[in-house]
């Protein structure tokens, strides 16, 4: 397996003094009682949230604070709480997918895929060669939009305005060919049980090749901006640390616990969409901090282009949906022309289609982390339960373990790197 | 697999060729301690844990936990029933792996499983005082169990104090200021402790 270690530390931090500086300056070390004898035993109780920039959406985090340092931190949820799951149980299962468009919403297109993989899987369908390559391609893409969203916002939290702007840029162009596909930039219900909504236009690749050209040099723009900056790494290096025992105990996944040190990447411990094929390095960092966070984060995107260069050189012809009239729906045009056609449309409209006995659980490596789909069927058109697995939820939950014991402005730096959307954490 | 987990019912193969574990609800942690901990087995990563209720009421409640090992890269289901007619209630596997708190949380919130041992069980993504039972459940209305008319009157009569725990109001030495009314219902809904009013 190639994996490959970033974390650079080329920047030699000064600002590790404990107290205060020789300007009089309080450095960033929290100052204890015996360092500042002022401080006194009082606590005070910060509201932060839930309508807060820096909270990356609805979530509301109660501080308990000694002076500035975090004592305690208690994250309250549910603001965003849609009943998702509940929902499903009353839906066919080509109807949960635009429910899954709504839950991590800065990334549509991969949790479209990983819900059909789930129910692929559990009605035992083999999807068409083409239908896989185009959702490697979707995954991929929404692997780029959703690491650009969450560095510009990073950075906007920790005070660099120019790289929000870059990464916004990209993720634009990304929206532009979600539109081109789906006609839809943010719910874009891509896939159907089978298969896919829709082939890729005309000119669909050629764009996409043009941005994998040009993509690197912002990325690596961003890098030189960023990445040896004195402030970033300021603010970023021993802040939230987390060891590679601990992430695994807290149950995090995807980029959180790779900057821990842990090498699991779905794609090439579990294979599915034929990822073993393609040629990428699971990227890892070793100090499991914040800054670790944005360097891996940062190298994905380049794996996720090399992925896409590959997939597009390797698009084979063919159908995008299975050859099943059961599962995929016929055509408006044959189903007003022929009586077979018409049958099997009436039948999948009003009846949906129905999942054998049984349960079916799949992982993919979303953005934010593992996204899992759970489905128990009973045999009727409509799954008993559909269980989310959240990434950002689990990864949130160790929030409170990460900031005690920093000072509250890097509160704000670890929540922003455990890339949170609020509508997977609540559902 | 070859010693089978302490306190194995059954076992089958999932659709998706996984393999389930049943386990007797009172031997829960000792299997789960036993997979954590004995050589060969290592799963020291909790994927998830949720809970299935069926639409056939006869069926009792399946409290489902993924777990990998990350040294094997291998996985396993185990799963507890639970009857509906009795107390829903099993050990929690929070010392065991802490991810497992949030993961609790959430399946007490949306099914009312209580879980022994867990150290902070209570409502996560509804807010803490939420009276209309458990959404997840099959005899939960999709659209609540109260009027949308009592739902809305809930909703603005919500005091700013009750959104915060008795336990974050006696850091800001708020709670014993509250009136007694509000304290009683804060406390229905919320365990921490309440600090003697100043004298």
């Amino acid at each position: 397996m190639s994996k490959r270690v970033v974390s650079p530390r080329t920047i030699e931090l000064e600002l590790a003094t404990p107290g205060i500086d020789a300007q009089g300056h309080a450095t960033r070390v929290p100052l204890t009682a015996e360092a500042e004898p002022g401080l006194g035993e009082e606590h005070m109780l910060v509201n932060i949230g839930p309508q807060h920039p820096a909270t990356h959406g609805v979530l509301r985090l109660v501080v308990e604070l000694d002076g500035e340092t975090v004592v305690r931190c208690i994250p309250h949820l549910g603001y965003l709480h849609s009943g998702f799951e509940k929902l499903g149980e009353y839906r066919h299962y080509n109807q949960i997918i635009p429910l899954t468009d709504r839950t991590d919403y800065l990334s549509p297109m991969s949790n479209n895929v990983g819900f059909a993989l789930a129910a692929e899987k559990l009605m035992g369908i083999e999807i068409t060669p083409r239908c896989t390559v185009l959702r490697v391609i979707a995954c991929e893409m929404s692997r780029i939009i959703s690491h650009m969203v969450w560095l510009g916002t990073t950075s906007i939290d920790l005070g660099a305005f120019t790289p929000f702007l870059w990464a916004f840029q990209e993720r634009e162009r990304i929206y532009d060919l979600q539109e081109m596909w789906t006609g839809a930039r943010l719910t874009t219900s891509l896939t159907r049980v089978g298969g896919l909504l829709a082939d890729i236009p005309d000119g669909f690749v050629e764009k996409l090749r043009h941005f994998t050209d040009t993509f690197p040099k912002t990325l690596a723009e961003i890098d030189r901006v960023l990445t040896r900056n004195g402030v970033w790494a300021g603010r970023t290096q021993g802040v939230g640390t987390l060891t590679a025992a601990e992430a695994t105990n807290h149950s995090l996944s995807g980029p959180m616990l790779r900057a821990s040190g842990v090498a699991y990447d779905v794609r090439k411990d579990k294979p599915y969409l034929g990822y073993e094929t393609y040629d990428f390095d699971v990227i890892v960092g070793e100090h499991g901090d914040v800054f670790d966070r944005y360097m891996v984060r940062l190298e994905e995107c380049h794996q996720s282009n090399r992925i896409l260069q590959q997939a597009l050189d390797r698009l084979p012809d063919g159908p995008i949906n299975v050859a099943d009239p059961k599962v995929i729906l016929p055509s408006k045009t044959r189903a007003m022309s022929d009586m077979e056609a018409m049958i099997f449309h009436f039948k999948q409209v009003m009846e949906g289609v129905k999942a054998p006995v049984g349960e079916a659980y799949v992982g993919i490596e979303n953005p934010k982390g593992e996204l899992g789909n759970y489905l128990v069927s009973d045999g009727t058109a409509k799954p008993v339960r559909w269980r989310i697995r959240p990434p950002s939820f689990i990864n949130l939950s160790a929030l409170p373990k990460m900031a005690e014991g920093h000072l509250l402005s890097d509160l704000i730096a670890i929540n922003a790197s455990v890339d949170i959307v609020m509508g997977e954490v609540d559902r | 697999m070859t010693s089978p987990v302490p306190g194995t019912l059954r076992s089958e193969v999932a659709r998706d060729g996984e393999t389930i574990v049943f386990v007797a609800p009172d031997r829960l942690l000792e299997a789960m301690t036993w997979l954590k901990e004995t050589p060969g087995q290592e799963f020291d990563y909790l994927v998830d844990v949720t809970a299935v209720e069926f639409r056939d009421r006869e069926r009792p409640l399946e409290v489902v936990y993924f777990l990998r090992s990350l040294k094997r890269r291998a996985d396993i289901r185990i799963k507890v029933e639970l009857s509906a007619a009795a107390e829903l209630a099993v050990d929690s596997v929070y010392h065991l792996w802490h991810g497992a708190d949030w993961l609790e949380r959430e399946v007490f919130d949306m099914f009312g499983i209580t879980f022994r041992g867990h150290p902070d069980l209570r409502r996560i993504l509804m807010w803490e005082t939420y009276a209309e039972g458990y959404p997840l459940r099959k005899n939960f209305p999709l659209r609540g169990r109260f009027s949308r008319a009592e739902q809305v009157r809930q909703a603005l009569n919500i005091n700013p104090e009750g959104n915060y725990s008795l336990e974050e109001l006696s850091i800001a030495e708020a709670a014993g200021d509250l009136p007694d009314d509000m304290r009683d219902r804060l406390r229905r809904g919320e365990r921490g402790v309440i600090p003697d009013p100043p004298q």
